[in-house]
């Protein structure tokens, strides 16, 4: 490598760690995407004279040809991906454009390993596997997680001895990978090994819930990360070595900051198929009282009438599209002096911080988004809480009734205002498919019906009111 | 020390330089610093590059020009979605 694109690779790598932490903080954040951009710029560029062919020579003009048009037509699918997503879909387009990577990463191993030769290093060989196996893991996984948030499977997917056969399928990639770095450098095996490594990943996520389909993006993000890092040590590129680490340890953080405000460790959220927990295991005595349904109208004169107002907006939201509807309400209300906040469970919605985005693209300001930790101890001085679409997020069971699945998950206490509104479609249960004692207090009111269609309705009532 | 050790050096300061940085990022942010993570993993571009260059045979070439779109899509894709997703961050004039 010239010393020239050494300093390149050394300048982005810097680009990258600043990039991020420019992005750890809401002033900062899109300045620091840009400038990791940058970094990214400047290392695309600066392997550019370091290209060779298998032989050490110059790259053909057909090499070339490829190189480029295989740049264009990613850009090309990347920006499409990128402009046309909804708000909504934006863990899914993560999750999809994480599987890439993998997959990249995957392949970029396979053709490293089809050079090996007696005389290659055995660490180089060891990184290769392990690229090779996280990324193929990570792109079937991702698939999965891809496939389970646009809602193509109704239940986590169980089988007996399901533990038993991931673990065996385990062992026989790690064997087929020590046959590998011992000597025999075959493809059919490199192959084979993929194989497993991809069904491997498809069983892994199968059995989770799609509640927990965001830790598990977070955590496929960052293998994605550790595999491309094993592929620039076989490379011996510093610049994928860093970025790739940088990518493993925050996501891993990532991760971990998710199922705390959970309340579960990571190992339970991977290994218990959390959705299919039965549902009679919550205690039927937590359960009493009636589903008191409330009008519009009635809605209407409850929020106008309020002092200060707390919306806690859920995956419903998302769902029925109907942002722009709680924003206008919101600002209709504020016209009539009623103070409106925006309380955000960290994981409400499909991804931590997915909310934040959703209201967002509404323009509504950041400073309105109160974090879980900050409202609680003022909702029992919150007039009216209206919960849109939340479900799990609100459920008093997690701090009170120790038999319940998801006791001990923090929640926002939405009970303790004066008055709960419950915007809902039907009486169906949440995420992780239990029942909500909330909506059976004395203080909770049902307004069933579309988010958006309710939000629209409740937007004119406030202001003819 | 070996040049594969100074390799390792820099992996494991990696590590913990990247639970240093996002250790205290607020819940909002959480979306987009995992899909920003997620382009600069996009970097495996270069290797796609470096293995396409030097591939041989069919197979080979077919593996690296799908490996560099898949990661062209990566990291284009990922900063682009990022960019989208924090430009609606602002607050109200």
């Amino acid at each position: 490598m010239s010393t020239t694109a050494a300093i390149a690779f050394l300048a982005a790598s810097v680009l990258f760690i600043v990039g991020i932490k420019l992005l750890a903080s809401p002033k900062t954040a899109r300045k620091g995407n840009l400038v990791a951009g940058a970094g990214m710029l400047l290392a695309l560029l600066a392997v550019l004279p370091l290209l060779h062919n298998a032989q050490g020579g110059s790259v053909s003009l057909w090499k070339w040809f490829l190189l480029i048009t295989g740049i264009l037509l990613g850009l090309v699918i990347g920006a499409a991906g990128a402009y046309k997503v909804k708000m909504t879909a934006m863990p899914q387009m993560v999750a999809l454009f994480n599987g890439a990577g993998g997959g990249a990463a995957a392949l970029v191993a396979a053709i490293e390993f089809a050079h090996v030769t007696r005389a290659s290093s055995l660490t180089f060989v060891v990184a290769m596997l392990c690229a090779a196996l996280i990324g193929a893991v990570s792109l079937s996984g991702s698939v999965i997680a891809y496939l389970k948030l646009e809602g193509h499977f109704d239940k986590p997917v169980t089988y007996p001895a399901q533990q038993v056969m991931n673990a065996v399928l385990f062992v026989m990639s790690v064997l087929l990978a020590l046959a590998m770095a011992s000597g025999s450098h075959s493809m059919v095996l490199m192959v084979l090994f993929l194989g497993l490594a991809l069904a491997l990943g498809v069983l892994m996520v199968l059995p989770i819930g799609g509640a927990d389909m965001p830790v598990v993006i977070s955590l496929l993000n960052s293998f994605t990360g550790l595999a491309v890092a094993a592929d620039g040590f076989a490379i011996g590129n510093v610049a994928m070595i860093i970025a790739g680490t940088l990518v493993g340890s925050s996501g891993t953080i990532l991760t971990l900051a998710m199922c705390k405000a959970m309340n579960r460790p990571v190992t339970n959220v991977l290994f218990s198929a959390f959705g299919k927990v039965d549902a009679t295991a919550a205690g039927p005595d937590a359960a009493t009282g009636s589903i008191k349904p409330v009008q519009a109208d009635e809605a209407a004169i409850l929020l106008g009438m309020a002092g200060r107002v707390v919306i806690v907006p859920g995956y419903g939201l998302a769902v029925a599209q109907a942002q722009h509807q709680v924003r206008q309400l919101s600002d209709e209300l504020a016209k009539k002096g009623v103070e409106v906040s925006f309380a955000i469970h960290p994981v409400a919605g499909r991804m931590p911080g997915h909310m934040n985005v959703l209201l967002a693209e509404a323009d509504v300001p950041y400073d309105q988004l109160i974090e879980m930790d900050e409202i609680n101890p003022e909702m029992d001085r919150v007039d009216v809480c209206l919960v849109i679409g939340a479900n799990d997020v609100v459920n008093p069971a997690a701090r009170e009734d120790k038999a319940s699945p998801i006791y001990g998950m923090p929640i926002i206490e939405a009970e303790k205002a004066g008055t709960v509104i419950v915007m809902k479609r039907s009486m169906g249960k949440g995420f992780a498919g239990i029942e909500n004692a909330l909506f059976l207090r004395d203080n909770c009111r049902m307004l069933f019906g579309d988010a958006k269609a309710s939000l629209q309705e409740l937007v004119t009532l406030v202001k003819a009111g | 020390m070996t040049a594969e050790m100074l390799v390792f050096f820099i992996f494991v300061l990696s590590i913990f330089l990247g639970f240093e940085l996002i250790s205290k990022v607020p819940s909002m942010l959480h979306t987009p610093l995992m899909s920003g993570t997620n382009a600069i993993h996009g970097i495996i571009l270069l290797g796609g590059m470096i293995a396409l260059a030097s591939a041989e045979g069919f197979i080979q070439h077919v593996a690296g020009f799908v490996a560099v779109v898949l990661g062209s899509a990566n990291v284009f894709g990922g900063f682009m979605v990022t960019d989208r997703m924090l430009q609606m961050f602002k607050r109200k004039k």
